[in-house]
């Protein structure tokens, strides 16, 4: 009986979260107008959602890129199907790793420290200050950062898996002698325009909505104590990279499945 | 519970009935408070007896369980976002912590408030600051980030950005709390000059007896949800009430409950009071 | 003011970054590049069997790509597939008598339409027929024959 309880307890407070998630949402959104009056403010969010995401993503997309190379080169020169080798690298960054990693790395990076940004002005009054000074904080603190998520996310994920596609090929390519010409073509050739690159900057603006929904729910909602930043900190990178995944999944099952 | 004796003035804030839970605890017990226009109300009680959570009911942060607040006439809780944001405006209040954004410098938190809801000019938002820094005496410090304040100064800079809009009220929590002796007597002094000076009605929630009771006009004193004693700071400092006496000389032992609800050693302290024998 | 304008400045760079990295992705990983080749001209051509011709399949002639599959679909009175190809206007020399046959580039590669030239003077233009086709070669009817053949073999021979 004690159980049956407790699990009902879980079952409530979880819903109440959710259901304090989708108000913070509506309450973000509501925002979006005053937004566009001042541009200023979302600059300067993209400036540190955005510009300082950059370096991880691309230097993590040369290498992932590079390991595809490698790693493809090696099962289909088994087949001496190394030409496709363009094809293959291009396809599961465009489809999979670009969208993914991107937001994985994203989550870490930047959701966590979107997490502990808000949740340190929430322990410190700021929030509360904001709100006495008569500014709404969610419009004026949270919204700014979430079209930043929002806008950020599908812009890193296409240098992923552009700086990628350059990494494969200078691995293929360049040192293990897979035909230039063949790498570009046959990836040309293969690679839709629609049924893959829209469809994974789809997925990357899904994650981008999802992780910065988020990151700036678990520092709204975290307790006021260094403790409390530090658990919501974490709850934001298991909760992301938890939604990332799931999400992937419903997305290429409806997107890729005929 | 108690009769205000300025009753012929509207006061500016009017409480009553206030009832407020936190889970099933009772941080308010009905209380009923008036705070005349300009003048300097203290509200006074041991920690923990929800100062801080009364100044956030009065700004319409926290919503009460039951009664109601009035401010100019309005009752707080009954208007719409707008209107609550319109009412705020008129209102400054001075957190414990001095709540400055961390990101701007001293002299762009003090804009802050003017940046957000006015158009002024670069060239009048410059001189409103300066003049709201000079008032507190950190005109120099407008370069400062605010991790390089000290927390007297912090709290300064927060009440010069409080006061930038010129509000009708002015609500500091705890302002004593935590300040070395010269900060200490900085704001002792800037509170009734900014009173005088601006004509501003104030709130000042503190623990801190002498200072309070030194610069308040009127003193509320709060305790297990209640106000035990309200009135002009003279009346109040000569209260022979014991529960009155025992806050206001900081004794350990008294009528007041200091400790959160603990049934043995609540028992241990109605045993102290009656062998005092001051209980009515 | 000069720190904003050096963060304008960086959010722009990022920003250029990002779109130059999805033009990329768009001009030169994907088709799109093949796709806006120009105009071309529609020719149909009817197949018996189209195997695994898709749309967007190339077009070739003499192994060179001239234009690739827009259209399939079927006729249901003829039981047959009608393949709508859109070949380059710069390749406005086909004979109409041009026979149309579907290959398969490597053993397991995809399958594109291959053009022979015929002997004609009339060149085929927008909405043009060609009627001389050779399905796809399905594997399974190739070893059926083979060993259909390898039967009737053994059975003369006896």
């Amino acid at each position: 009986m004690e159980q049956l309880a407790r699990l009902g307890r879980i079952g409530i407070s979880s819903l109440e979260r959710l259901g304090r998630g989708h108000l913070l949402l509506a309450h973000m959104f509501s925002g979006v107008t005053a937004l566009i009056m001042r541009p200023t403010l979302l600059i300067a969010q993209i400036h540190s959602v955005g510009v300082f995401s950059m370096l991880i993503i691309t230097i993590s997309g040369l290498f992932v890129g590079m390991v595809l190379g490698l790693q493809g080169y090696y099962i289909l020169s088994q087949f001496g199907a190394e030409e496709t080798l363009g094809v293959m690298v291009a396809a599961s960054l465009v489809r999979e790793l670009g969208p993914v990693v991107t937001a994985l790395l994203f989550a870490g990076r930047a959701g966590s420290a979107l997490t502990a940004e808000i949740g340190l002005m929430k322990a410190t009054e700021q929030l509360s200050g904001l709100e006495m000074m008569a500014v709404d904080p969610i419009k004026r603190i949270l919204t700014p950062r979430f079209m930043a998520g929002l806008i950020s996310m599908p812009l890193l994920a296409a240098l992923f898996s552009a700086i990628g596609v350059i990494g494969g090929h200078f691995v293929g390519v360049g040192l293990l002698g897979v035909d230039e010409g063949a790498y570009w073509s046959q990836m040309q050739s293969k690679i839709d325009l629609h049924e893959d690159i829209y469809n994974g900057v789809i997925k990357s603006i899904v994650f981008g909505f999802v992780c910065t929904w988020i990151a700036l729910f678990q520092g709204h909602d975290c307790i006021p104590t260094s403790e409390g930043v530090s658990r919501a900190t974490t709850r934001t990178v298991v909760h992301s990279a938890l939604a990332i995944l799931c999400l992937d999944f419903v997305l290429t099952a409806l997107m890729f499945g005929e | 519970m108690s009769q205000h004796p300025n009753d012929s003035n509207e006061p500016l804030v009017k409480i009553r009935g206030l009832r407020f839970y936190r889970r099933e605890r009772a941080i308010f017990d009905g209380v009923d408070i008036d705070i005349p226009k300009g003048l300097i109300t203290a509200i006074m009680g041991p920690s923990g007896t929800g100062k801080t959570t009364l100044l956030k009911l009065i700004g319409g942060q926290l919503r009460p369980d039951a009664g109601t607040i009035h401010v100019g006439g309005q009752d707080v809780h009954k208007l719409n976002n707008k209107d609550l944001y319109k009412l705020r405006m008129r209102m400054g209040m001075l957190f414990q912590s001095g709540a400055l954004l961390t990101d701007i410098n001293v002299f762009e938190n003090v804009a802050y408030p003017l940046r957000e809801h006015t158009q002024l000019p670069e060239s009048i938002i410059r001189k409103l600051v300066l003049m709201k820094l000079e008032a507190v005496g950190l005109r120099g410090a407008r370069d400062l980030m605010p991790s390089e304040l000290s927390g007297g100064m912090a709290r300064r800079v927060a009440l010069a950005r409080a006061i930038v809009l010129d509000p009708q009220m002015i609500m500091y929590d705890e302002p004593f709390t935590g300040q070395d002796p010269i900060s200490m007597g900085v704001l002792v002094q800037l509170i009734p000059r900014l009173n005088k000076a601006s004509r501003l009605t104030s709130i000042v929630v503190s623990h801190d007896v002498e200072e309070t009771a030194g610069i308040a006009d009127i003193i509320y004193v709060i305790s297990n949800g209640k106000v035990i004693a309200g009135g002009p700071s003279e009346q109040i400092a000569n209260s022979d009430s014991p529960w009155v006496r025992q806050f206001m000389d900081g004794l350990a032992d008294g009528p007041v409950p200091f400790h959160f609800p603990a049934k043995p050693l609540e028992a241990d302290m109605l045993e102290n009071a009656a062998a005092t024998g001051a209980i009515h | 003011m000069v720190q904003m304008r050096t963060m304008e400045i960086m959010v722009g760079a990022f920003m250029a970054a990002g779109f130059v990295a999805l033009f990329f992705l768009a001009m030169q990983v994907s088709n799109l590049s093949n796709l806006t080749e120009g105009d071309g001209y529609h020719i149909t051509a009817r197949f018996d069997n189209i195997g695994g011709l898709k749309v967007r399949s190339p077009v070739a002639m003499a192994g060179v790509r001239i234009g690739r599959v827009t259209k399939i679909s079927f006729d249901n009175t003829t039981y047959e597939a009608i393949v709508t190809m859109l070949v380059d206007n710069s390749h406005n020399t086909i004979p109409d008598d041009t026979f149309a046959k579907i290959y398969t580039a490597g053993l397991l590669g995809e399958q594109y339409i291959g053009l022979d030239p015929g002997g004609s003077e009339e060149f085929l233009t927008e909405g043009g027929k060609i009627s001389l086709t050779q399905s796809a070669l399905v594997l399974e009817e190739i070893i059926g024959q083979f060993l259909f053949s390898k039967a009737e073999e053994g059975g003369s021979n006896e």
